[in-house]
């Protein structure tokens, strides 16, 4: 077999489970040994620099890093790394003097940026500061697009938003609200030098059935009853509530409903629990509000009488499902009416582009989404890009963010003259972790303790106000035991095949045998045999030494398991293998060297 | 002083055995062995060897003497029973054990220094008792814990850390073993897991002494050039002879063998050990021929790998000795103790 190239920079990265599922590729265990070092400010800063709102994702992200966490296939459950980002931004000082700060002279070219999300705001914090002339139009009275309209304030604090708004804005950005732009032509007839559309995906999706225009009083449309709710046109619903759909919109639509005086809330699901589309954390905190979530009820009618929506009907369902756990087949097995004041309907999102004329030599491919290049964001027509939900349809704030910065690079490459695809590489930078005998710079001794489980404020108080944030984040035993809980997966395995000789130590010291020195064989399927877990997922990478010294033969690894506990380079007796700390360089704007006049 | 431990961890799918234990349960205390050190791949070696064979570590009893190589019996089946005793001394200590109860599994560990110096009569009797215990010699031509005199194993020739030369025979344990009678003589190599597994599975299962005499290189004292104990220089004269493999009861021989090149020995306890020479002219079953081998790969430095020799038909110590199956600890105490009369007529029959 090739021998793994280890300078490839993505082998290193993928190592690292959480960065590499991380849409920014936040360096998580770099910035939980500052946190566990009582470094919250570092913590914060460093960040910052990836996924630009820690405070706001701290709370609300997706967090595709938790269920890559290489924690999870050690004992079932992943650092709770979303929670510790909140300690670092909860626990930072004042910052401000260290982020990217205004310029004294800006460079002359204007960008207009449409839509006032994370998208928009990423693009403005990676070009204010080289000198980019910012402008970005919101249609709102308010900015922070869906991250203020939508997301709760019980579950994001307004201060939390504000403050990560206002650092960007205070980099020299101009902010205009209740400013639609209701025509892309005359926009571009301004003469900009480049145009970010970061609208996001604003129309929610409607259901059409009988019933629906009698009902319309008392049937909402969930990210625009949200958004009221946010702005305070509304402030009050029924006591019976049924929300349609079962993901995160209508979780925050149910809780919210809650908090506006209904008492009987139910979110009624077409499908059993495990086609729901909500993430686990979100259904378990509606549950814990009491919320009841209705299994196999597919919607029917709107039932109304005088004129006013009283209930709904719906068919129940019956499913087949194969061993796969995919649905076969499916039958009505009867028909259940359930009284109601109010529907809210959290179905789905759509783009919409109203304000995009036909002939603005903007192309849109099916369901009207634009076509937008997936390296460069950039539209069909040259200088005009898309970021966030407004490119490839919704998705969640860390996509907008990454978004951002990949426009923002090709922002800056378009505007200096410079090849949009010629981008700076990712690189990895090694430094060796060893400080002496049975001394690592990082704590690689492996704690078997459990993920600690966030607290709430109490369910008696919790529905006094709108915006009481629910999880009190964690306190400082908590932080304490949950930062050792990570494996630090970028302290890398790095060997040196001329050193080894052989003598096995490192493969009977390794606490999760993923070591092998083996003949080398045609295919990793051979060289995987020789493994002690040979069945590991073909996702994980196997590494592949150059041949031994001695005999020839290879050394591999398993990267599925390794704990990076550091043990096979404290038994090496030759430092054949070493441990060192991995920084891997995600390069954004700043970083595209060559373009400095 | 242990500066780290291993930690112990469950993975999600980690394999078990008939037991439904882990590798990991077969380990003991952490090593405070050199890193690099030879002997942890032959505790390694013998931890997995149990594992395979779900063998209950509360069955096994681990001895040994004094070294590095005799400490670690501590840092393998910590749930095992076990003593170090004195310099030299651990075959006696086995010997007693093994007649007490012979229901259990003994395990000797001890090193060149420790059986082929001060301890070269007591192995020799053991070996000629046939005692049932599998006897591992962890072998690096240097009295490491000492730090590095020339052992007894030490080739003619062979070079010191700091220049001296060997000038002395070496005493070759498997020679010895031959010429007094021994049942199953092996070599191995500590960087050789696979065939070391191998050996002490079918070691364990053979009736009688099974010596294991393992090259475990000492990284610390004799791993420089010119030392004919080094992983460089093991690995450039390792010479495969004999493979053996260990068939349990339970399972039939289903590979196909021509004769000549692999034979299956029929074991006392219903399995067997299918021997598959790599060398066509070398005959595991004929001690004379064994001998010969040996001494002439002592000529061209090669070490001579596998299982050696073998002959299941000698008793073991409990047989020859009529030994209870009943352990002592087990027998009513008017047996083991059948009073003042019976001793005075049993001193009758002799006067
Ligand atoms: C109910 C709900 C809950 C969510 N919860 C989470 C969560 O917990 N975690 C998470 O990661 N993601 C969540 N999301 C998704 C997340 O909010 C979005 O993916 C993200 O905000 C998209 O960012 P964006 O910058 O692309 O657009 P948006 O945030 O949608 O911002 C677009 C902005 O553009 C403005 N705009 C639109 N058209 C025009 C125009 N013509 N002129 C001027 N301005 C215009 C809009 O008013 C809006 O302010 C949630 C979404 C919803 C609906
Ligand atoms: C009666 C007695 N004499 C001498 C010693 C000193 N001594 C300790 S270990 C050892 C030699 C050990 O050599 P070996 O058995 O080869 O073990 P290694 O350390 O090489 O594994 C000696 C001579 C002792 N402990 N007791
Ligand atoms: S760091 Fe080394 S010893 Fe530890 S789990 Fe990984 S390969 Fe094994
Ligand atoms: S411990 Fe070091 S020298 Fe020994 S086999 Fe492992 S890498 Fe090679
Ligand atoms: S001195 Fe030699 S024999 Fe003793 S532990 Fe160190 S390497 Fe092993
Ligand atoms: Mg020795």
């Amino acid at each position: 077999m090739k021998p793994t190239d280890t300078s490839n920079p993505d082998y290193f990265h993928k190592v690292v489970d959480c960065q590499w599922a991380c849409p920014a590729h936040t360096p998580v265990p770099a910035y939980i040994r500052l946190i566990a070092q009582g470094r919250y400010s570092d913590a914060y800063l460093l960040n910052r620099d990836s996924n630009v709102f820690p405070g706001i994702l701290g709370r609300v992200c997706d967090r595709p890093c938790e269920p890559a966490c290489r924690r999870t296939r050690v004992d079932g459950e992943p650092v709770a790394i979303c929670r510790l980002k909140r300690v670092a931004a909860d626990h930072r000082d004042d910052v401000t003097s260290r982020l990217p700060q205004k310029p004294d002279q800006t460079n002359g070219k204007r960008i207009a940026l449409i839509g006032a999300g994370p998208a928009s705001f990423t693009v403005a914090n990676d070009l204010a500061p080289l000198g980019y002339e910012c402008t970005i139009f919101e249609k709102l009275p308010e900015a922070g697009g869906l991250m203020r309209a939508n997301i709760p304030a019980f579950r994001l604090p307004e201060k939390v938003l504000n403050e990560e708004l206002q650092y960007i804005l205070d980099m020299g950005v101009e902010l205009k609200l209740n400013t639609p732009v209701s025509s892309m032509k005359a926009l571009l007839d301004e003469g900009w030098d480049a145009v970010f559309v970061g609208t996001g995906a604003p129309k929610g999706k409607d259901l059409h059935l009988p019933g629906r225009e009698e009902a319309d009083e008392n049937i909402h449309i969930g990210i625009d009853w949200l958004e009221s709710v946010a702005f305070e046109h509304i402030d009050e619903i029924g006591k019976n509530v049924l929300i349609i759909g079962v993901g995160n919109t209508a979780m925050d639509c149910c809780r919210t409903s809650l908090r506006l005086g209904a008492d009987n809330v139910k979110v009624m699901a077409r499908k059993p629990r495990n086609f729901f589309k909500a993430s686990e954390w979100e259904l378990e905190d509606a549950e814990e509000e009491n919320i009841q979530i209705v299994v196999n009820h597919s919607p029917k009618t709107f039932v109304t009488e005088n004129g006013k929506l009283v209930g709904m009907t719906f068919e129940l369902m019956e499913y087949d499902v194969d061993d796969k756990g995919e649905i076969t087949g499916q039958r009505v097995i009867g028909e259940e009416t359930l009284p109601c004041d109010d529907v809210i309907l959290a179905i789905g999102q759509e783009n919409a582009f109203p304000w995009i004329e036909n002939d603005a030599g903007i192309e849109f491919g099916k369901w009207d989404v634009p076509v937008v290049d997936e390296e460069t964001f950039e539209s069909t027509r040259k200088g005009v890009f898309f970021g966030g939900d407004s490119a490839f349809g919704p998705k969640n704030i860390i996509w907008a963010v990454e978004h951002g910065h990949q426009a923002a690079i090709s922002i800056h490459r378009h505007c200096q003259g410079l090849g949009l695809r010629d981008r700076a590489p990712r690189e990895v930078e090694l430094q060796s972790a060893k400080m002496g005998m049975f001394e690592w710079r990082y704590s690689n001794a492996y704690t078997a303790a459990e993920r600690r489980e966030m607290e709430h404020v109490a369910l008696v108080d919790r529905f006094q106000r709108l915006n009481i944030e629910v999880e009190l984040g964690f306190n400082a035993e908590q932080i304490a035991v949950e930062v050792q809980r990570c494996l630090n997966c970028d302290v890398q395995t790095v060997f040196e095949a001329p050193l080894c000789e052989e003598c096995d130590a490192c493969i009977d010291v390794c606490p999760v045998e993923c070591l092998s020195i083996t003949p080398d064989a045609d295919s990793e399927a051979e060289l995987r045999a020789s493994l002690t877990q040979p069945e590991a997922p073909e996702e994980q990478s196997l590494f592949v030494s150059n041949p031994l010294p001695l005999t020839g033969r290879v050394m591999i690894k398993d990267e599925n398991v390794c704990l990076h506990c550091g043990l096979c380079a404290e038994r090496c007796p030759t430092s054949a293998w070493d441990m060192k700390e991995g920084v891997i360089k995600i390069p954004h704007a700043d970083d595209q060297v060559e373009t400095v006049a | 002083m242990t500066s780290f431990v291993k930690p112990k961890i469950r993975r999600l799918n980690e394999p078990t055995n008939g037991l439904g234990k882990t590798r990991a349960d077969y380990d003991g205390a952490m090593s405070t062995l050199c890193a690099g050190c030879g002997h942890d791949s032959v505790t390694a070696a013998l931890a997995r060897a149990f594992y395979e064979l779900s063998t209950d570590p509360k069955d096994v009893v681990k001895v040994s003497g004094i070294g590095c190589s005799s400490k670690t019996t501590t840092y393998f089946l910590k749930d095992a029973h076990g003593a170090n005793t004195v310099h030299g001394r651990m075959p006696s200590f086995a010997t007693g054990a093994a007649a007490v109860n012979k229901n259990l599994t003994y395990v000797g560990v001890s090193g060149d220094g420790d059986s082929l110096s001060i301890g070269l009569g007591q192995m020799a009797h053991a070996i000629r008792r046939n005692v049932d215990m599998i006897y591992m010699l962890e072998n690096n031509g240097v009295y490491g814990l000492t730090k590095g005199q020339f052992s007894a194993s030490s080739d003619v020739g062979s070079k010191a850390k700091k220049g001296a030369t060997n000038m002395l025979p070496p005493i070759d344990p498997a020679i010895m073993a031959l010429s007094i009678g021994a049942t199953f003589v092996a070599r191995s190599f500590s960087g050789d897991k696979a065939q070391l597994v191998s050996l002490i599975k079918a070691g364990i299962a053979h009736r009688g002494f099974a010596l294991i005499d393992v090259i475990s290189p000492c990284v610390s004292f004799n791993d420089h050039k010119g030392s004919t104990k080094s992983y460089a220089h093991t690995y450039q004269y390792y010479h495969k002879a004999v493979h053996a493999d260990y068939v349990p009861p339970s399972e039939e021989i289903t590979a196909a063998y021509d004769e000549g090149e692999t034979m299956p020995v029929e074991l006392h306890d219903g399995g067997s050990i299918l021997l598959r020479k790599l060398d066509k002219d070398y005959d595991p079953t004929n001690r004379a021929s064994a001998m010969e081998k040996l001494l002439e790969s002592q000529q061209t430095q090669e070490i001579l790998t596998g299982l050696l020799y073998i002959d299941e038909s000698r008793p073991a110590m409990a047989e020859h000795k009529k030994l209870p199956d009943t352990p002592l600890h087990s027998l009513p105490y008017s047996k083991l103790n059948p009073g003042a009369e019976a001793l005075r007529k049993i001193q009758e029959e002799f006067r």
